[in-house]
């Protein structure tokens, strides 16, 4: 029967392993499907933005109430993975409780710190579930998240809750078994928060007590198994890339843009043609300025896309979006990745990337959307774990200007007057000093 | 009075600073008043300064935001050869967005200046004892409210040098709700000056006016020639523009100047 066990459980194990690092490198092939972008600089920094921001999680505590139930729940997952470690090792050498005879009397203590943090998980996913679907944050209940991003957020709450129960019920069976003095369950002193429950279970025979209790036990590894699995599918995939996504986020000032080096070139060998290197017979090909597909984004800006879990901090402090606008920058993430996932597809089906007739522009982030932005830089300060929706934006809007001609018409006339006038109104450059002039003269 | 960069060049002398305009504080008829106030401090305390006058242009930042680099690169090729050909080392500008292409953009491009923005560089001239302010001045004990404009905060994290200017004026500072790394947007940024804006329910600047108009302040102080007049726009918009003022730093400072 053991042996039965931990065949099982072997071959569960691996499987949701192998299945997980095969999605977790279908992910990477498609962020690298992205323009290459050399980060490498100010290591120290960097990491210190992995311990701030992921580890920390500085940026979160701006909203204090949801910032300290995602505490508990981040907390709980790190530390509880611990007890996953003895579950697992449980599982494959067909041991019950492992650790209980090495660490003596500290394992109770152990165990009761795992509950309490699991109580508090449970507790925070019920407050986020009702945050969500009773009282309707702004945030959490917008337009963008109709359909599936809604039920991926219930279903991550629920699975965890779920995942939280069968751990206590588990434990609580546990500690009735070992009063009984049933064999293999190794003699532990009564943990913190099952200890109370006991009572339930009293009343059962000890076939229904293990039933209870190996059920649970297995319940509750498949469960982690195929979370594990459901998480590269899911925004919740952010838990693990909030970690490199903070530590490959921006340290040059906000307010700064990326330069385009091939345009600066252009226009510095048109004033000095003196400098231009001479022509070759093989030009490059067609070079597309800015963005219009995923391809066309930095691999930055894919992960990025990847390391969202659509919290809508950057949404509710965007000015567009708080007026009414269609931008919302939290869905330009979400288009991004969808739109990557389906390039992604398109790539395993036919080898190379395949002409579908879209984009990411147009098809996905439109027009109307991009125009409306301020480039305030509120959405990359928002976001917990480094994310630059602006950078995205800014792309796309040069795809736009430079390869479509598409600008309002007021824009239009701007561009015409800074090239004319030298200014974006249309006004002599002569009089440019003639508040000066006035000065001088009164 | 005010002199030029070829006039210094012409007399083989450098200035202290470059005074960078910029086309709104040049052409605008509200930002002229901010570009006259500070022009009047710097020449009240004795900085030796110049303007660029005629031979200033466009930094480009309207056209690089909008998405047009190629006008972008050619504003900034032409600035930047003026400004290397003049040997110009330090730059101030009343205008965050001209702060911001001038700190961050031009180095990469061959422009690398000391480029400060207008209120630290008040700031700097009142701690060291050049601006003398008057005592008991207009602003004293004055519930006036701060905006952040968004390439001064977020984009430079210049949030305390404006804020020690106003408390140098004893003004009573309340902040609004949304401030500092928090701070919302007037509207303009992002080349959205120049355009009307799309479809929505209300505009940017009509919401952050109403914000700053709510913490009753009776003057909402800014730092940027277009979060002036968007804000200013939006104060109108509420009908209390005969109750509440929006000024620049440098005009409340060129009215407070002890004689």
């Amino acid at each position: 029967m053991h042996l039965v066990q931990q065949i099982l459980f072997i071959i569960l194990g691996g499987a949701a392993i192998y299945l997980f690092a095969k999605k977790v490198g279908s992910i990477r092939r498609n962020i690298n499907l992205g323009r290459d972008e050399k980060i490498n600089d100010n290591a120290g920094q960097r990491w210190k933005n992995v311990f701030l921001l992921a580890l920390g999680q500085k940026k979160m505590f701006k909203r204090p109430v949801p910032a300290l139930l995602h505490l508990a729940v981040y907390a709980g997952f790190i530390i509880i993975n611990i007890e996953i470690l003895e579950i697992f090792l449980d599982g494959i050498l067909g041991k019950h409780r492992l650790f209980a005879p090495l660490i003596g009397g500290l394992y109770p203590v152990l165990i009761g710190c795992f509950e309490i943090l699991a109580a508090l998980v449970l507790i925070s996913c019920v407050i986020f579930l009702v945050r969500r679907n009773i009282l309707k944050v702004r945030r959490l209940s917008m337009q963008e998240l109709k359909g599936w991003p809604k039920e991926d957020a219930n279903l991550i709450l629920i699975t965890e809750i779920i995942l939280m129960s069968l751990f206590l019920t588990m434990n609580t069976a546990d500690l009735v078994l070992q009063s009984r003095h049933i064999e293999h369950y190794t003699q532990t002193a009564s943990f913190w928060i099952s200890g109370n429950f006991t009572g339930m279970f009293t009343g059962l025979s000890d076939g229904a007590l293990i039933g209870i209790e190996r059920g649970c036990w297995w319940l509750h590894i498949i469960g982690v198994f195929a979370f594990l699995n459901y998480l590269p599918y899911s925004k919740h995939f952010h838990i693990i890339l909030a970690f490199p996504n903070a530590y490959y986020t921006r340290l040059i000032p906000q307010g700064e843009m990326d330069n385009m080096k091939d345009i600066q070139n252009e226009v510095l060998y048109m004033m000095q043609p003196e400098l231009a290197p001479a022509v070759t017979g093989d030009q490059a090909g067609h070079h597309r300025f800015g963005a219009k597909d995923v391809m066309d984004l930095s691999w930055k800006n894919l992960m990025d896309a990847y390391s969202c879990t659509e919290c809508g901090r950057c949404t509710a402090v965007c000015p567009a979006n708080l007026t009414g606008k269609k931008l919302s920058p939290r869905k330009i993430m979400m288009d991004t990745r969808d739109r990557l996932e389906e390039v992604g597809k398109n790539v395993d089906k036919n080898k190379a990337f395949a002409d579908d007739g879209k984009s990411l522009v147009h098809d996905y982030i439109t027009v109307e959307e991009l125009r409306a932005c301020t480039t305030c830089q509120a959405c990359v300060e928002a976001c917990p774990v480094g994310i630059e929706p602006l950078s995205i934006i800014n792309q796309l809007r040069r795809y736009l200007v430079m390869e479509e001609s598409n600008a309002p018409q007021e824009w239009n006339l701007m561009s015409g007057n800074i090239e004319n006038n030298m200014a974006p109104w249309k006004f002599s450059p002569d009089d440019r000093d003639a508040w000066a002039q006035e000065m001088s003269s009164s | 009075m005010i002199r030029s960069m070829s006039e210094y060049a012409a007399n083989g002398e450098q200035p202290e600073v470059l005074f960078w305009v910029g086309c709104a504080g040049s052409f605008d008829q509200r930002a002229q008043k901010i570009t006259k106030a500070f022009a009047t401090i710097l020449d009240k305390v004795g900085v030796k300064f110049a303007i660029l006058g005629k031979e200033e242009m466009c930094t480009g930042d309207p056209a690089r935001r909008a998405g047009n680099e190629f006008l972008f690169q050619m504003m900034a090729y032409n600035n930047i050869q003026t400004l290397n050909g003049y040997g110009i080392k330090k730059i101030v500008t009343a205008c965050p967005h001209c702060f911001n292409v001038l700190k961050n953009e031009y180095p990469e491009l061959g422009g690398s200046y000391e480029v400060i923005h207008h209120t630290t560089f008040l700031q700097q001239l009142i701690n060291d004892g050049r601006v003398r302010l008057k005592e008991g001045g207009a602003f004293k004990g004055k519930k006036i409210t701060y905006h952040d404009s968004c390439y001064l905060g977020r984009g430079n994290n210049i949030y305390e040098a404006p804020r020690e200017v106003l408390l140098a004026l004893d003004v009573e500072l309340v902040e609004m709700k949304r401030c500092r790394t928090n701070g919302m947007c007037c509207g303009a940024g992002g080349a959205q000056m120049f355009k009307e804006e799309e479809a929505g329910t209300t505009r940017v600047n009509f919401e952050r006016s109403a914000e700053a108009l709510d913490t009753g302040a009776t003057l909402i102080a800014a730092n940027c020639p277009f979060c002036t007049t968007m804000l200013t726009d939006g104060v109108k918009n509420k009908e209390k523009e005969d109750d509440v003022k929006v000024m620049d730093i440098a005009e409340m400072v060129a009215a407070s100047l002890a004689e």
